[in-house]
């Protein structure tokens, strides 16, 4: 059995014990009212995680994110408000902007040389500030489009609701599994995380790759970020404050490696569910308060990465 | 006669900063003397810098071992919880303040000992307890801001010492104190050997794993009087918002004091300088009337202009170019000679 | 004639790494290429795939004139190459690495049973069959080195270049890659071998090039070739010329122990050994590259910790489990790779000078400024390094120059034990014989000294004892009448049991 594949076991394994827990106390929680809340509830963050996975594959990290879902919010909510262009457009329109707000970080990020984790600091705090200066406000979307767009979705047997956006998330993941696993590109970003000068030498472009990867993450979250404006139907610049920490913390419980070149793009998809899952137990629990998900993330994430450390150990010892 | 040198960006960068501001808000450098107390904007910004400026101190030892503490921000907010809590379960002053940097050293530790016996990089294992520490904090505060009416404790935020903010004297007195420590010992030597080649510094018997835990732990006790200096000053504990981006500011003040991401040579002088600037900037906005949502885009600005300046990539092109021309010059210099 | 060098030509600053070098492979022949450090094998290496761009000299494959710019374009070209840490991906499957960048696709995805099945008939050619979705990193060093090699012939094909690829595998796995090398030389290609282990090269090349200093040395058949031969070529030295100059003076007299380590040991790294230093003694370690001698060192001074064995002085057993134990018992360690052992690069001359003292003094007693000051310049001086001042960054002078003050570090220290790796590496004429009077005058004061060199003459020189070591084990032990060049190369040489 390959090792790099445990922690995906080990995932599945505490997202299904985890379920089966809550099920045991909260029997309405294996309706599928509920699931389709959950997918609802966690469809942006779904989305942006897929992002962020490739990016993490690469050995790189992407802080802007939060930042970036907050500003696509606002400005497809100013635009809607102060611009008679029509929504699709208006998306059209948004995600060039984040795709080439990610892509110009995958370039400064290669040509400088510098740590990823500071260069997308800076675009962070670009994104939140540039959010910022087009409405500190909230901004509500009246658009009737929008309506459409809330009210679409598919009753599943059980009155449960499978929306319109959470099946985007479920596509988004199925496209990630794609770019990630069979494409050129895909194996291209798993090389560069196992190690760059070796993967230059096997003939991977490095600069375009880094460039497509933080391209691509932008892309994801300005994608997030229309999902986002439909779920809430408002644009906010205070909104998805520290979404980068959670989207990172769901990538690393999906058993994706925190330095890069082994993970697994549905992994994301189960890391997602778990923190939704434990959202969703408080919820029904009443008596929790809402701080104990962030110290349950917290643990898990210190877990999963102690996990990580250890079988690395084991098969180095092991070859050695 | 070298410090000066070592700060003159700095200090250029701060003055022209002032200089803007005044020409904007004429007002901004007068100082006025009003109940013993010194009042005015300038004074308004060394106190409101206080934070920023104690963290800097902390990121900056961290920052020269070639590592980085995202978790200050938090370990700020669980110190001004404890406390808080402490104040509220009627501990008295004296015990709360000890309780909130216990914790602080106690958070460092836990940073440390991640970093160097684990070996976890840096970066990720102070994001954990950036990720938890809110939970942490909101736990004790029990998701309540957590208020207290201590007179003794909330002159740490909002009392006068001759003439001077309290909060201005905590981060004066310990920069000036950290950075005296490292010069005037050896720590400071040390720790820029193992930022700059640990594996030198440990086959020469640099003890790297002690010292790497111990700035973790300066980071966090400059992280717990910060958590402390914010708590005293509303008298009440946010565990939502204490510290909330802070972390990012005090990483900026590191590198606007010129010192690098990629450790080494570092100084805490003019990372409080770097701390202050950003201050001025904060400060400056406001009272220019300009919105205050400027701030973020300036400071995205200001980080940019850093990473280029910093770059090993850059300054290896730039010094290819500039001894290609070099060599240019002496070769023509050379034809003339003969 | 398949690759044909004239007159290879690369300078870098400072050091003319590669001196007007000629080299010539045939088809169907393994070639190897054998020299110490420094030598310029893997600079010749590094112009032939790309790495470097040569400065002068041609090199023609197959008759045409070639000049890549990347390794990529030398494998268009040809020319593939394996080197000794596999240069593969760990993280990725056997079939991915084999096939990366030329995966089989429909309709624009990687067809992944296609890759498979293409995978498995490419290590079916090399009579391995494996599971391919395997990570690559789940298979022993040797089988990764034979799917690195399917590789680069893949890509390639015309000759493929072997960079030490048998530093890290056993006698049986070592014979497994050569099955495979032997099969693609009958296949026609050229291969160059780059190995130090003298068994190797006697087992598996047709031909032996040896370069010393950046210069072709020569090129001799290897069936016509004994092994002392071989490392005269190698080390620089004729063996007629060298009798007389043992070190006499230590020849008979005992001196009192100071040390003695008995079977001192770690597997895959050194085999266990006694060996014991006396007060004021200069023990000399002769080897090849690669042979265990700098694992010695590292063992002694707690770098790698002994798994066997014990170290003991007068007053009783010492503690050597990592370096800071070995400084506090009065050892020191100047190491052979000084860029990322030695100096701290943006540190002063000075600090670099004070700090092991520093360290060993603790941080809360700082050396005062003019003790630093005055110790900074005594050593810049005795030494001779050449700098414009003790403040200048060390990452600023020439390796030599660094290599000194490297050692000044330690003799600030006074050590009672000093090793020193390979201590006259780079540095020039004058400044080489001024470090061997420096280690007799240590000596003289009384510290002993382990000198770790692949110049035979200057051990010869220098010591009062030489240990051989090869195959990473201490062989022979050669003091007084038997300590001479001869005797030394003899040792090293030496296939057969302990001499």
């Amino acid at each position: 059995m390959n090792t790099r594949a445990l922690p995906l076991y080990a995932t599945i394994a505490i997202f299904l014990i985890a379920y089966l827990l809550c099920w045991l106390q909260f029997p309405n929680i294996l309706s599928t009212r509920v699931i389709g809340n959950l997918l609802t509830d966690n469809a942006y963050l779904g989305i942006v995680a897929v992002g962020m996975t490739l990016v993490i594959l690469s050995g790189g990290i992407d802080l802007s994110v939060g930042s970036v879902i907050a500003f696509s919010g606002v400005f497809i909510a100013v635009m809607l408000r102060d611009t008679g262009l029509h929504p699709l457009v208006v998306f059209a329109i948004l995600l060039a902007i984040t795709t080439a707000f990610g892509a110009a970080m995958g370039f400064l990020i290669d040509r400088l040389a510098m740590p990823a984790f500071i260069v997308t600091l800076a675009g962070m705090f670009l994104a939140r500030g540039a959010a910022y200066m087009l409405s500190i406000d909230s901004v509500p979307i009246q658009h009737p489009f929008f309506k459409t767009l809330q009210s679409a979705y598919y009753l599943m047997p059980g009155k449960g609701r499978l929306t319109l956006i959470g099946v985007l998330m479920i596509l988004t993941v199925v496209a990630g599994m794609i770019i990630a696993h069979r494409t050129r590109f895909g194996l291209s970003v798993y090389a560069l995380g196992g190690g760059e000068q070796t993967a230059r030498l096997m003939g991977v472009r490095q600069g375009r790759t880094t460039m497509l990867v933080y391209g691509f993450s932008g892309l994801m979250a300005g994608l997030s970020g229309i999902v986002f404006s439909v779920y809430t139907g408002s644009g906010y610049s205070l909104a998805t404050v520290g979404t980068e920490l959670t989207a990172i913390a769901a990538v690393v419980i999906g058993g994706t490696l925190l330095s890069g070149g082994a993970g697994y793009m549905f992994g994301t998809l189960v890391g997602v569910l778990t923190m939704g899952l434990i959202q969703t137990y408080i919820v029904f629990d009443g008596s929790l308060s809402s701080w104990w998900t962030k110290i349950v993330i917290g643990i898990l994430l210190l877990v999963f990465i102690l996990l990580q450390k250890g079988l690395l150990k084991l098969s180095r010892t092991r070859l050695a | 006669m070298t410090l000066l040198k070592r700060i003159a960006p700095q200090l250029i960068a701060l003055v022209a900063l002032i200089a803007l501001v005044s020409i904007v808000f004429p007002g901004f450098l007068s100082v006025q003397f009003i109940d013993g107390r010194l009042v005015g904007p300038v004074i308004d910004v060394v106190k409101r810098g206080a934070p920023v400026a104690l963290l800097a101190v902390g990121m900056t030892l961290v920052i020269a071992t070639r590592g980085i503490d995202l978790s200050v921000g938090t370990i700020m907010a669980i110190c001004g919880a404890v406390a808080a809590a402490a104040l509220a379960g009627g501990w008295g002053m004296a015990p709360a303040l000890a309780a909130g940097m216990l914790t602080g050293a106690a958070a460092g530790l836990w940073n440390g000992v991640l970093v160097t016996v684990i070996g976890i990089q840096p970066f990720v294992a102070t994001l954990i307890l950036m990720t938890m520490g809110r939970g942490i904090a909101q736990l004790i505060t029990e998701g309540r801001i957590l208020t207290f009416t201590d007179p003794g404790f909330a002159w740490f935020g909002s009392g006068t010492l001759l003439g001077l903010p309290v909060p201005a004297w905590l981060w004066l007195l310990t920069g000036a104190g950290v950075a005296l420590l490292m010069r005037r010992t050896a720590l400071g030597l040390l720790i820029e050997s193992i930022g700059i080649n640990r594996r030198a510094s440990a086959l020469a018997g640099v003890n790297a794993t002690v010292l790497l835990i111990a700035v973790y732990m300066a980071s966090g006790l400059c992280a717990a009087l910060a958590g402390i200096v914010v708590t005293a000053d509303i008298r009440g504990a946010d565990a939502n918002n204490a510290g909330l981006w802070l972390e990012l500011d005090a990483i900026l003040a590191v590198v606007i004091g010129g010192n690098s991401l990629l450790g080494g040579r570092f100084s805490i002088i003019a990372s409080l300088i770097g701390a202050m600037i950003i201050q001025t900037i904060d400060t400056g906005i406001l009272l220019a009337g300009f919105p205050s949502e400027y701030n973020l885009v300036i400071k995205a600005g200001l980080v940019l202009v850093i990473l280029v300046l910093q770059s090993p990539r850059i300054a290896a092109e730039w010094r290819l170019w500039r001894d290609s021309h070099r060599v240019d010059r002496e070769a023509r210099l050379e034809g003339k000679a003969r | 004639m398949l690759l044909s060098i004239r007159s290879l030509t690369k300078t870098f600053p400072g050091t003319l790494a590669l001196d007007g070098v000629d080299f010539d492979l045939r088809a169907g022949e393994v070639h190897a290429l054998l020299g110490e450090n420094g030598a310029g094998k893997s600079t010749l290496i590094k112009c032939l795939t790309g790495a470097y761009r040569r400065d002068g000299g041609t090199v023609a494959l197959e008759g045409a004139q070639i000049d890549p710019r990347s390794t990529v374009e030398a494998q268009d070209l040809g020319i593939g190459t394996v080197y000794q840490e596999v240069n593969l991906l760990p993280n990725l499957t056997v079939a991915q690495n084999l096939m990366f960048g030329r995966e089989p696709r429909r309709f624009g995805l990687i067809d992944a049973r296609a890759t498979r099945s293409e995978a498995r008939a490419m290590l079916r050619q090399y009579g391995l069959d494996l599971d391919v979705d395997r990570d690559l990193g789940s298979y022993s060093v040797a089988i990764q080195q034979i799917i690195a090699i399917a590789r680069a012939v893949a890509l390639s094909g015309k000759v493929l270049i072997l960079d030490e690829p048998t530093a890290s595998l056993d006698a049986a796995e070592v014979q497994m890659v050569f099955d495979v090398v032997r099969g693609l030389r009958d296949r026609g290609l050229g291969i160059v071998f780059v190995s130090h282990f003298l068994d190797q090269v006697f087992d598996l090349t047709d031909r032996v090039t040896v370069l010393r200093n950046g210069r072709r040395i020569t090129t001799l058949d290897t069936a016509d070739l004994d092994r002392v031969q071989l490392i005269e070529h190698m080390l620089g030295r004729a063996l007629e010329d060298a009798v007389g100059d043992a070190a006499a003076d230590g020849a008979g007299s005992v001196r009192p122990e100071l040390l003695s380590f008995q079977g001192f040991g770690r597997r895959g790294v050194i085999e266990p050994f006694d060996l014991s230093v006396g007060q004021g003694e200069v023990v000399g370690l002769a080897g090849l590259l690669g042979s265990g001698r700098t694992e010695t060192a590292e063992l002694m001074f707690g770098v790698r910790p002994a798994q066997t064995g014990k170290a003991h002085d007068a007053n009783g057993q010492l503690d050597l489990s990592n370096p800071r134990a070995a400084i506090a018992q009065g050892f020191g360690f100047a190491p052979e790779d000084r860029k990322t052992d030695g100096i701290v690069p943006d540190l002063s001359i000075r600090e670099n000078i004070i700090l092991g003292l520093q360290a060993q003094r603790g941080w809360a007693r700082p050396i005062p400024r003019a003790e630093q000051n005055r110790l900074a310049d005594d050593y810049i001086r005795r030494l001779d390094i050449r700098t414009s001042g003790r403040e200048k960054p060390i990452g600023e002078l020439s390796g030599g120059n660094q290599q000194k003050a490297v050692l000044a570090r330690w003799l600030a220290m006074n050590p009672r034990f000093l090793i020193l790796d390979e201590p006259t590496r780079g540095i020039d004429v004058g400044a080489h014989a001024e470090i061997l009077r420096l280690i007799r005058e240590l000596t003289d004061a009384g510290m002993s000294v382990l000198v770790i060199s692949s110049e035979i003459d200057e051990l010869v020189a220098v010591a009062d004892r030489v240990i051989v070591v090869r195959d990473r084990r201490h062989v022979a032990e050669l003091k007084g009448t038997r300590l001479g060049g001869d005797e030394i190369m003899r040792a090293i040489a030496d296939s057969g049991e302990v001499a």
